[in-house]
């Protein structure tokens, strides 16, 4: 069996979705109120879905771990959202998006999931202002734009530096609505611990409630994750803390195949780290580089202060290397080339682990206000944050660990290798290729969950409107359930000595080590080696207090950790196994005279999909070969 | 540093609560004033003790998980900061700190330091939305706001429901956080249709739940982390007023 059918639709490729849609099978009103869908998170992409796939007259069941959906993490994606509507008239189209997402993610992403994406941004945009997003507007009272790293053209849509609040309070309320109509029933706090399959089929999930720590069944007749991303798999990301890839791993260890889980996006522009009590990296949005200006000092180890440093001292690094896009080449590119300078001694600050974002000249040219005007809350979060004003002084920062553009295996569909279970939004690893852009991921989550699943979950529910509800109570919900409640128990018998946070930030570190900005071959195979070592102490030594039976923070974070490290180890085979550089994934042994990375397209341009095979047995690796039909594949320059 | 941690314990929803107190040595000021509770966990692990059970995410100030009543105040003593957002700087070496749970009947505490909001969920189920099905939209270009309208929209819109406003006043009103939404939507052409409807059924959701009345105190806007203004319960009041109840 091949498990790899993309089912990209025949046609030209802009032709792809309006034929696909006009192909698809249709669930008509009356039956849908038959069908059940389980829609696991409810960030941008989840709560999207869940309200148009509620309006649409289907039941929804809806869970999330916080208490309500409006704390989900896209509410920090700070800059913006992309959408092809060329309103500043400078030659943008849904081509050119399309384009840019393709070379962006250096040709590892499925052209034809890559045009639908950008087909459906403008009318993502016309959704959420309809919904009431009170995006940045000139005082035409016409919607406004900037741009973005990676870009040649403004197509950002922004609301200051909480687009990302912002677009998912206007999916949300949406939700919200249908929860008031009663199509749509929430179930806040519930961590998914487990997929339930039945003949070959995702037909439901076991939740724990983190109230009351009672172990849920729950039915249907089609499962959607919208469980977001791992970046927290390095301990200290830009993620928020609860984000976590247990959801993912379940459906994973249940048969759906893991894509490319090397590819994880390291930001360019986090704030620093500062000690070892940090439990977080907290993000500076990336249009500061709009008019932040990038550099360190050209004399290694100069400790002046950065406004005592005179111009001609400065090494505006990115300018220099990359003159054609200068401070807005895409972040891989950016964050690579910040650690170099400070791996060859030129960093700032107490650990030389940082470099200069500069507003100083944007300021004296544009005046203070104007700036305020853009950029207002995040200079007051760092101000905030590190006590420097960043009006009159360099902000300070460094890459951190943020979006990882791997994720489940999808089909054309959105649909895993489990028929019936869809991934959408950051939990899959459709549209961004080794590297995202900027203001790609709200782009993505919206239209995912506004306009896509919609149809094609529609599609696959087609021919089941006869299948009854299903009882919870067969045998397949007994096991997983009884699996669930082992695993649970299994970790608070540890009663070790060590707490899961210590653990956790070991793991973080060894992978931030060998397995982040850039990797060998010594390197990730040292990285398995420790996992697997730290994982056994984990079984061993780790102190989980408390019951099963309460609220109890331990144990969730035991849960996420204990995932994380089988996670840990599929990323570094992944990244063993891809022996070429491309976008985030900087192999170093890969690269070009000027240390740029060295896509090899003769051998590599496949997706990695990666099939679980038992816990102590090594995976499968399935490749889904890469046609680029559409577009010259380059050296993806930024010179 | 060296402090004294004061900090409501209570197992459960059912359970009796109580002030415990924690002396806390090798505070650093360079941590958040979380991050110092998650070292005050560290610590009570270590000793075999249950660990405090705060809410918390993001931990940059955008979620609106992290409540804590900080010596009396919502968020602590930083103006317009969340319990994240907040350091360790702003706390004395040898200060006794004292921390509770959000202070109102309507947010019953489920176990420590962390309450239940969702008695804000049903207050925005009421009518919080504009009913535009996704795919009914025009586009986005076709109806200009003017800018000083968005702004101020987007200035009520970044509300996030954290239940500052309603713990720090003494009526335990839920006021701000309400007009935050129904100012958002009545400022912009796309929620005017409803206007009424939603001012309406949002406030009687908020009275049947057993918030309290707003007195005009203004405790909400000076401890709401993210700025909202008391304009906004004018707004809201002007708007219910057009209901002709």
């Amino acid at each position: 069996m091949n498990k790899l059918d993309a089912k990209i639709p025949a046609g030209p490729l802009a032709d792809k979705w309006s034929n696909h849609k006009n192909d698809v099978g249709l669930v008509n009103p009356a039956n849908r109120t038959k069908l059940d869908i389980i829609l696991v998170g409810t960030g941008l992409a989840g709560a999207a879905a869940a309200a148009s796939l509620g309006e649409l007259g289907y039941n929804v069941k809806v869970f999330c771990f916080q208490d309500t959906p409006r704390r989900a993490h896209s509410v920090a994606a700070q800059g913006g959202i992309n959408a092809a509507k060329n309103y500043k008239n400078d030659g943008d189209s849904v081509y050119r998006l399309f384009h840019d997402v393709i070379k962006g993610g250096d040709y590892r992403a499925r052209e034809a999931n890559v045009h639908r994406a950008a087909e459906v941004s403008n009318q993502t945009i016309d959704q959420l202002v309809a919904a009431g997003v009170p995006f940045a507007r000139d005082y035409s009272g016409y919607l406004d734009n900037r741009s973005f790293g990676g870009v040649q053209v403004s197509r950002t849509f922004y609301a200051k530096g909480q687009t990302g609040q912002q677009c998912l309070l206007g999916a949300y309320s949406g939700l919200i609505r249908q929860v008031a109509r009663g199509k749509v029933t929430m179930y806040s706090r519930r961590d998914m611990l487990d997929l339930v399959v039945v003949d070959g089929r995702a037909r439901g999930i076991i939740a724990r409630n983190l109230v009351t720590g009672e172990i849920e069944r729950h039915s249907a007749h089609a499962v959607v994750l919208a469980t977001g991303g791992y970046g927290t798999i390095y301990y200290l990301s830009t993620l928020a803390l609860g984000s976590n890839a247990s959801a993912a791993w379940a459906a994973h260890r249940k048969g759906a195949l893991f894509a490319n889980p090397s590819f994880v996006q390291i930001h360019p522009t986090s704030l620093p780290q500062l000690n070892d009590y940090q439990a977080k990296l907290t993000l500076m949005s990336e249009s500061l580089r709009n008019d932040g200006r990038i550099w360190v000092p050209k004399a290694k180890g100069d400790r002046r202060s950065a406004n005592t440093i005179p111009e001609d001292e400065r090494d505006y690094y990115l300018e220099r290397r990359y003159p054609a896009f200068g401070n807005l080449v895409p972040r891989d590119v950016a964050s690579r080339a910040a650690k170099e300078r400070c791996d060859a001694g030129y960093g700032v600050g107490d650990t030389g682990l940082s470099v200069y974002l500069d507003f100083g000249g944007a300021i004296e040219k544009q005046g203070k206000a104007a700036i305020a005007a853009k950029y207002g809350n995040l200079f007051e979060m760092y101000e905030k944050l590190t006590g420097i004003n960043p009006y009159e002084e360099p902000m300070r920062i460094y890459p951190a660990g943020h979006y990882t553009m791997g994720g489940l295996w999808v089909d054309y569909n959105l649909m895993t290798t489990i028929p019936g279970l869809f991934a959408i939004g950051e939990a899959n690893f459709s549209d961004h290729g080794a590297n995202r852009l900027g203001a790609g991921s709200l782009m993505q989550c919206a239209g995912d969950g506004y306009f896509i699943l919609p149809v094609t979950i529609g599609d696959y529910l087609a021919d089941k409107i006869r299948e009854p509800r299903m009882p919870v109570d067969r045998p397949e919900f007994a096991a997983a359930e009884k699996e669930v409640r082992d695993g649970l128990a299994q970790l608070i018998a540890v009663d070790g000595s060590q707490t899961v946070t210590s653990f956790h930030k070991r793991l973080g570190r060894i992978l931030w080590d060998d397995c982040g900005m850039v990797r060998n071959e010594s390197g990730i195979t040292r990285a398995l080696e420790s996992i697997t070592a730290l994982e056994e102490e984990f079984r061993r030594d780790v102190k989980v207090p408390g019951d099963t039976a309460e609220l109890n923070q331990e144990l969730e974070k035991a849960v996420k950790v204990r995932d994380f490290f089988a996670l840990g180890r599929l990323m570094c085979h992944d990244a063993l196994a891809r022996k070429e550089s491309c976008g985030a994934h900087f192999r170093e042994e890969s690269q070009t005279p000027e240390g740029e990375a060295q896509r090899i397209d003769s051998e590599y341009s496949y997706v990695a999909a990666w099939e679980y095979r038992g816990e102590r047995a090594p995976h499968t690796l399935h490749k889904e070969p890469l046609k680029f039909e559409n577009v010259e594949i380059k050296e993806r320059s930024y010179k | 540093m060296k402090i004294k941690l004061k900090i409501w314990r209570q197992p459960n929803a059912r359970a009796e609560g109580g002030f415990v107190t924690y002396p806390l040595e090798g505070v650093s000021t360079e941590m958040s004033f979380l991050e110092m509770l998650d070292y005050l966990n560290t610590t009570l692990i270590d000793r075999g003790e249950a660990p405090v059970a705060f809410e918390h995410d993001c931990r940059e100030g955008i979620c609106g998980c992290c409540s804590l009543y900080i010596n009396g105040r919502p968020h602590g003593p930083a103006g317009e900061t969340t319990t994240c957002e907040l350091r360790m700087t702003k706390f004395e070496d040898g200060a006794t700190i004292t921390i509770e749970p959000w202070r109102s009947k309507v947010f019953p505490v489920l176990r420590d330091l962390i309450v239940d909001r969702s008695s804000f969920e049903q207050i925005l189920q009421a009518g919080g939305f504009v009913s535009a099905n996704t795919g009914t939209a025009p586009e986005a270009n076709s109806i200009p706001v003017a800018k000083h309208h968005a702004d101020e929209a987007f200035d009520a819109a970044v509300c996030v429901g954290c239940g500052a406003c309603v713990a720090a006043c003494p009526n335990g009103s839920a006021m701000l956080f309400v007009a935050a939404k129904v100012s958002q939507l009545a400022l912009l052409p796309q929620g005017r249709p409803e206007a009424r409807r939603r001012v309406r059924e949002m406030i009687a959701k908020m009275d049947d739940l057993g918030f309290g009345a707003c007195g005009n105190i203004g405790a909400c806007e000076a401890e709401c982390p993210k700025g909202i203004k008391l304009t906004h319960i004018a707004r809201l009041n002007r708007e219910f007023l057009k209901t002709g109840i």
